[in-house]
């Protein structure tokens, strides 16, 4: 038995052609990764690591959990075109399969099998069959439905912004929302003048059957079905709907441990690729939340990079906060792309020739404040007052001179210039013999962390505190003020440290914790990574940030950065803003005061010998 | 380094009928904070690089005024965009994009 | 029936319009919610610009109040308009006015929010507010210690044109301040050297002039650059940082003590006074006027009035001259 119409040449000649670019594509991709990479890939293939991944793949390209995390009603709609897609062809496969009897049949009969035949008594489990087939289509179609819905109005899909797309993407979209409508037009018509279908298309055919002319629609439904599959498939590589072959590949590549680098890779071709485009990270930028600048969120840049087209516009207009690599669904590292974006623009020419060899006095605890550290003397003091207490025997590298650690340098893309300032300061660093090195601010922390190679551990100061806190080598003692913590998105999202502050705010009064904290915390607005944007529009976010910590509901408000400690009083009079280290100084103080009396007494006794 | 072919501080006499101010009228279009600036010197005196070396922010910024661009371009690859002057300036002078469009000049001037 | 007149608060401005106010006839209710009368001028030691005793003023003020009810240590909580009359709370009482008369002055700018300057960290940098009162107890500044300063540095502009702290705007007197308290540390310690670090010099008023120019004859070092930033260093000294712009250099010193010319911040309270009485407040937060030219003292409220400070930062000559007109103004409208 063989099947064939000349209508099946559009989906057939779309589906080829979209197998082999994918399947060109992918190859490019993996033969470009680099060496370290292909090891990657090799070493990890045949462990339990790529089923893993498969099993991600389904978690994500077809049930989009992580889609259904950000609303409920997205994730439906994701959910229904992707998994009822995919069940549609998986169960027609299998219908046809049994039907023939195990023959392998081109790829159009399952998807055309309506058409082909008209007598299904033969086949096994019929019943089910028509029932599951048009079941199936019905939960696409709730999908499509919801996706029309979408384009009209996106706020009950939780998404305040939708992104704006080219014309290809348009006519992609178009031929997509057109498929499953028309498969159900195609087989309703079918059912009505053959009496095949289930539930509900045989319902729907034997209701328009009546209708004049009916027949006459018969092959051109087949037709425009087969025509807008074939577009389809022929627009996928060229839109955002690579996005679905390609976030499969990315999942199994970061499942092997391959990550962005410092410079752009074929793995960031893929990344690129995977970008479905859906928007999500627009609503989560505050540029466009609260400034109105809608333009350059990671869906416009990555796109704009697929296409070999980034203006410095895109690349710069970004704080690389973080907050869009942890509220895209398909995990993409935007900031890292986008920073490397940055490192590829030509270099402005620096030159630090002047810059002396700078020593400081040895000590076990290397100390750098930074530069923001002597702008706020407070936080400065705060911690090397806690430092004495718990006897720490420390020198303070950057007292007297200091150089930029490098951070701001390397998030405006300057790599080179950056390293040189790194190379002064290691050698700094090093000259001191010291076993860590700890610094109040997690602007340097994360560039001395992540680029110094430094063969001591580098601690921000709140990690370091909490150490001596928890061993109790630093004693404090809670009082009863409120307080809310804002976590800077160097520490935060860039260097991962959220829980040591928290533990150590918790030996200093009582932590109130907020919706908008860890990796969902807002920028202060201080970012050093976007030089584009003023100092009101700065004030803008702060008052903000402090508003979503609820800064008004307690005493103090507490960061761990002088940035954001500057930003915020500088954009609010009613808020005491403090360090952790000015809190803990206070828990410190209480512990004294609860001890007084003994002290009096030593003061006496003093007094008496002298 | 490239030669403008006129160096008013050279004369020792800041000409403005011959001064080229095509620089600093395209810092203000980018960035109108540029002409905020009440010369109180608060970013030259806390800057990072200004503790080694003869480089002011505020009188880089005079000298794109009066047309010296060439030895403002120079300066300006002195800054490590450490942004302590963004954090003090009273008048919210947008200090580090001044940079970076000045460095940019560089670049792209023919 | 003799109407009643309520003034919240009991500084030069309330005081001048409550004796202006009193002589016209009226009942005056003088609500001031510290304990002594006179405000911060009461807390100063000599004015400018000829270093006057600041207590001349204020007794002056006081002793001629005439029948002016005055409330000290009251602290206004509300003010409501009922049937175009005022109801005041104070300290849970109410009192009844035809007309009020907002005087509630200034607050000194909280200069720790300056960090980098060190206020409140390093124990030898002080306000003016600090230096005035210094003279007042010991005559001369001291350092924390007790030690007798060789150097002292001023330092202008703080809390005042530096929109990274809200106040954008000029207090108009610290400079006059700086200059007269500079020659006052030289005339208590003639071998301190005195260093002014200012932005402009705004010296407007009648005999400042004079007194920059005596400044500068007794020796005063005059440097156009504002302070970036401070450390504390051996012997509890403090180490600035500025540039002197007009050599085009950096410059960094170390004093003995640190003196911050704070500027005039608009009061918390008052605000909520002004929230209360449904008054709109100006750009950097005083109370508005409903015509800065031709009508200084009325606001958009009937029968509310404002004078002084509260309005923007002012000295004690121009303060009083506005609480003359106030009162003026007062009277025509009760006389309506």
């Amino acid at each position: 038995m063989s099947y064939y119409h000349h209508f099946v040449i559009p989906f057939t000649a779309g589906l080829l052609f979209l197998v082999i670019v994918v399947a060109a594509k992918w190859i490019i991709w993996i033969k470009g990764l680099n060496n370290q990479q292909k090891r990657q890939v090799k070493g990890n293939i045949f462990t339990k690591k790529s089923l893993l991944a498969t099993w991600e793949v389904l978690a994500e390209s077809l049930f989009h959990r992580k889609v259904f995390k950000k609303n409920f009603l997205l994730g439906y709609m994701h959910m229904s075109l992707a998994l009822g897609w995919f069940l549609l062809i998986a169960m027609g496969n299998l219908e046809t399969r049994i039907f023939t009897h195990g023959q392998l049949n081109p790829p159009y009969v399952p998807i055309f099998f309506e058409f082909f035949e008209h007598d299904l008594s033969t086949l096994r489990y019929k019943e089910i069959f028509t029932f599951v087939m048009d079941f199936l289509l019905l939960f696409v179609l709730s999908g499509v439905a919801l996706a029309y819905f979408k384009r009209a109005t996106s706020k009950p899909l939780g998404m305040k912004q939708a992104t704006k797309h080219a014309f290809v993407d348009k006519l992609a979209l178009t031929s997509l929302w057109l498929i499953f409508p028309l498969r159900l037009a195609a087989e309703s018509v079918t059912a009505g003048l053959y009496g095949t279908g289930g539930f509900f298309t045989r319902w729907l055919g034997e209701a328009i059957a009546p209708l004049p002319a009916i027949d006459m629609l018969y092959y051109p439904l087949w037709w425009a079905y087969s025509l807008s599959l074939g577009l389809f498939f022929i627009s996928v590589p060229f839109t955002r709907y690579m996005h679905i072959p390609t976030e499969t590949l990315l999942i199994f590549l970061r499942k092997y441990g391959i990550k962005e680098t410092e410079k752009h890779t074929s793995y960031t071709q893929v990344e690129l690729n995977a970008c479905s485009r859906c928007g999500i990270c627009i609503d989560s930028c505050q540029l466009s939340s609260e400034l109105g600048i809608s333009s350059s969120q990671s869906t416009y840049f990555l796109k704009s990079l697929r296409d070999k087209k980034a203006t410095d516009y895109l690349t710069e207009t970004c704080m690389l906060c973080g907050r869009c690599d942890y509220s895209c669904p398909v995990g993409i590292e935007n900031s890292t792309i986008r920073l490397n974006q940055r490192r590829e623009s030509p270099a402005t020419g620096t030159s630090f020739g002047y810059v002396p060899a700078i020593e400081a006095s040895k000590g076990k605890i290397a100390f750098f404040a930074g530069c923001m550290g002597q702008l706020t003397p407070s936080v400065t003091r705060a911690t090397l007052a806690l430092f004495d207490a718990a006897d720490v025997e420390y020198t303070h590298i950057d007292k007297d001179a200091t150089i930029c650690c490098g951070r701001p340098l390397q998030v405006n893309g300057e790599e080179n210039a950056a390293r040189e300032l790194a190379q002064k300061n290691k050698q700094l660093i090093e000259g001191t013999g010291a076993e860590a090195l700890v610094t109040t601010c997690p602007i340097c922390a994360r560039i001395f962390a992540e680029s110094y190679e430094l063969s001591i551990p580098v601690y921000h100061h709140t990690q370091f505190l909490y150490q001596l806190a928890a061993s109790g080598q630093l004693k404090l003692a809670p009082s009863n003020n409120l307080i809310t913590y804002h976590d800077p998105c160097e520490l935060g999202r860039g260097l991962g440290v959220y829980d040591e502050p928290r533990e150590l705010l918790k030996f200093a009064g009582n932590l109130v914790e907020v919706k908008s904290s860890k990796t969902n915390s807002l920028c202060c607005g201080g970012s050093l990574a976007i030089t584009s944007i003023n100092q009101q529009q700065r004030n803008q976010m702060a008052r903000k940030t402090l508003q979503s910590i609820g800064a008004n509901d307690v005493d103090f408000v507490a960061t761990a950065c002088p940035l954001c400690k500057k930003t915020f009083t500088a954009a609010s009079d009613e808020n005491a803003i403090l360090d952790i280290s000015e809190i803990l100084v206070k828990a410190f103080a209480n512990t004294k005061q609860s001890s007084k009396p003994e002290q009096k007494q030593t003061a006496k006794e003093t007094s008496t010998v002298n | 380094m490239i030669d403008f072919g006129f160096t008013p501080f050279a004369a020792g006499v800041t000409d403005l009928d011959k001064a080229n101010l095509s620089l600093a009228k395209q810092i203000t279009e980018h960035e109108p904070s540029f002409n905020l600036c009440i010369s109180c010197g608060s970013c030259s005196a806390t800057c990072t690089a200004g503790q080694f070396t003869k480089f002011s922010f505020r009188v880089m910024c005079h000298q794109i005024r009066k047309g010296n661009t060439t030895l403002a371009i120079e300066e300006a690859s002195k800054c490590m965009l450490c942004g302590k002057c963004t954090l003090i300036c009273p008048r919210n002078v947008n200090t580090r994009n001044i940079i970076r469009l000045v460095r940019k000049a560089q670049t792209t001037t023919p | 029936m003799t109407k009643t007149v309520a003034i919240i608060g009991g500084g030069v401005a309330g005081l001048e319009t409550a004796k202006q106010l009193n002589s016209l006839g009226y009942s005056v209710k003088l609500f001031e919610k510290s304990n002594t009368l006179g405000g911060h001028v009461a807390k100063w030691d000599r004015l400018f610009p000829n270093k006057r005793h600041a207590s001349e003023v204020v007794s002056s003020l006081t002793l001629s109040q005439g029948n002016t009810q005055t409330l000290v240590g009251t602290t206004v909580s509300s003010i409501k308009r009922q049937h175009g009359n005022f109801i005041i709370s104070a300290n849970s009482n109410n009192h009844e006015a035809d007309a009020v008369v907002l005087a509630t002055g200034f607050e000194l700018f909280p200069a720790e929010k300056k960090e980098e300057y060190g206020y409140g960290l390093f124990e030898n940098v002080i306000t003016s507010a600090d230096l005035e009162q210094m003279f007042i107890k010991h005559g001369k500044p001291a350092m924390a210690s007790g030690h007798k300063p060789v150097r002292i540095a001023f330092i202008h502009c703080v809390g005042s044109r530096d929109e990274k702290v809200n106040r954008p705007y000029c207090s108009k007197v610290c400079c006059v301040t700086a200059v007269k308290q500079a020659i006052e540390v030289k005339e208590a310690i003639p071998n301190c050297e005195v260093f002014c670090f200012y932005m402009d010099l705004r010296m407007f008023g009648p005999g400042y002039e004079d007194l920059y120019k005596e400044a500068q004859s007794k020796g005063v070092t005059f440097i156009r650059g504002r302070l970036s930033e401070s450390s504390e260093i051996e012997g509890g000294r403090v180490q600035i940082k500025a540039e002197d712009t007009l050599a085009s250099t950096p410059l960094k010193m170390s004093v003995d003590i640190v003196v911050l010319m704070v500027g005039m911040s608009p009061q918390l309270d008052t605000s909520k006074l002004a929230a209360d009485l449904g008054l709109s407040l100006n750009a950097d937060g005083f109370i508005a006027a409903t015509d800065l030219h031709t009508n200084p003292t009325e606001t958009t409220t009937k029968g509310v009035f404002v004078t002084g400070a509260c309005t923007g930062p002012n000295n004690i000559t121009d303060t009083v001259n506005a609480a003359k007109a106030t009162a003026l103004d007062v009277h025509n409208y009760l006389s309506r």
